[in-house]
């Protein structure tokens, strides 16, 4: 199945508000709305603009500043259109101008002509310019479906994964009747931002907050709880793989295997917890994110511990030499 | 593991009862069972994500069952689909 394309027009339709938004309008070269985004960046077409078009990157949305406006002004004047001519020769996705500036009229005709959409906005170069990085890079952000609970737990975003039944939705139940919030329940979509970040979120706005619980069926959670018990989105910091407590496993009892699991190229600190009737699961989820959150500010209460053991060891042993005592022990 | 492809001859759609059907269908058995609707991938025995995926009248829905009864799993569900979930 082909991809569904990204175009100059998804670009405009875009619901972006306050400090995201784009204020982008179109002011020319309307077919071209139909021509498709590639790449999740932006360049500033000063060297094509001079002739110079080696390693020209014409496959990015191009931001005319003020000097570049500038420049196409003094190019108007002297009435040169070769490099504008070369430069909408290739397959432009778009052109923008920031401060509300506008080209003149050649710059019209040779765009139009060759089908490329003139677009506008009032913000400035640079605030433009970090801004449609930020949607871009969102938008091609490589993504996945898991399924699983995204829950967020004392500020920490734990995806509890596991088998169908082992109770993964119940325990994401008592977790926000505990006063934890509810991301995405069932089908979890996943995107990696910058490389590192993963961002969790429902994969459906339609179904929202709703989970499936045997017994009771499909309840809607911000009804239930409110809208403090709910959140859009989530970074996932903690994987709580729960699974049928099995005699024959090695479960960690100190808590310093650092397992992980890879989601899209990231490693996300992984802890398995067994499920047994009677093991209060909630709560070692609770637990469990405390202890994240500790982690993070620099206090690995595993580690600690065994350091005083060893200490503590150590200082017996120097008593023992001190007394020299051999059934000291 | 193996794949089937059904259409879908409900004229509503996959809303909740027929999810629910598969969903109890799929929990049967002990493969793993998977729903694909071009590029989207979802548990089977999950009913959530089966609403989720949308399938409405017509749509060509896959089959993948992984396990040791995949087979049986694969029918069953096959049947489903073939048998307007009872509904028609």
């Amino acid at each position: 199945m082909e991809e569904k394309q990204f175009t100059v027009l998804d670009l405009l339709s875009l619901e972006l508000k306050e400090q995201n938004a784009l204020n982008l309008h179109c002011i020319g070269g309307r077919e071209g709305l139909a021509r498709s985004i590639a790449v999740p960046d932006i360049n500033r077409p000063g060297l094509p603009l001079s002739g110079f078009f080696e390693s020209f990157a014409w496959q990015r949305i191009h931001i005319f500043g003020r000097g570049e406006s500038a420049f196409l002004q003094k190019l108007e004047d002297e009435g040169k259109t070769e490099s504008l001519r070369r430069f909408f020769s290739f397959p432009i996705p778009a052109c923008v101008f920031t401060h509300n500036l506008a080209p003149g009229k050649s710059f019209f005709e040779i765009a139009e002509a060759s089908g490329c959409p003139i677009l506008q906005t009032d913000l400035p170069s640079s605030e433009l310019t970090s801004r449609i990085l930020r949607v871009l890079s969102d938008l091609f952000a490589p993504q996945t479906t898991v399924h699983g609970v995204l829950v967020e737990v004392f500020g920490i975003g734990i995806l509890i994964s596991g088998d169908s039944g082992v109770g993964k939705s119940e325990t994401a139940l008592e977790l926000i009747e505990r006063g934890h919030r509810l991301v995405a329940d069932d089908v979890v979509q996943i995107r990696c931002v910058n490389g590192s970040n993963l961002i969790g979120q429902g994969a459906n706005k339609i179904i929202g907050h709703h989970m499936e619980i045997r017994g009771l069926g499909i309840i809607n959670i911000t009804h239930l709880f409110g809208v403090g018990a709910i959140r859009d989105n989530k970074q996932i910091q903690l994987v709580c793989s729960l699974e049928e407590w099995d005699p024959n496993k090695v479960y960690d009892r100190i808590g310093t295997d650092e397992k992980t699991t890879e989601i899209l190229g990231v490693r996300v600190p992984t802890l398995e917890i067994p499920v047994k009737p009677g093991r209060n699961i909630p709560i070692i989820v609770e637990t469990a994110a405390m202890n994240e959150r500790l982690k993070k500010m620099g206090y690995h209460s595993a580690k600690e511990f065994n350091q005083n053991i060893l200490r503590w060891l150590e200082s017996e042993n120097a008593r023992a030499v001190y007394f020299n005592r051999d059934d000291y022990m | 593991m193996i794949e089937r492809m059904v259409t879908i001859k409900n004229r509503a759609g996959i809303h909740a009862r027929p999810a629910a059907l598969i969903v109890q269908t799929a929990s049967k058995f002990a493969c793993k069972v998977w729903l694909e609707k071009g590029n989207d991938r979802i548990n089977a025995k999950s009913i959530m994500g089966i609403i989720t995926l949308g399938a409405s009248f017509g749509t060509p829905i896959r089959i993948v069952a992984d396990g040791s009864d995949e087979d049986a799993a694969a029918s069953a569900i096959e049947h489903l689909f073939e048998s307007r979930f009872e509904e028609e």
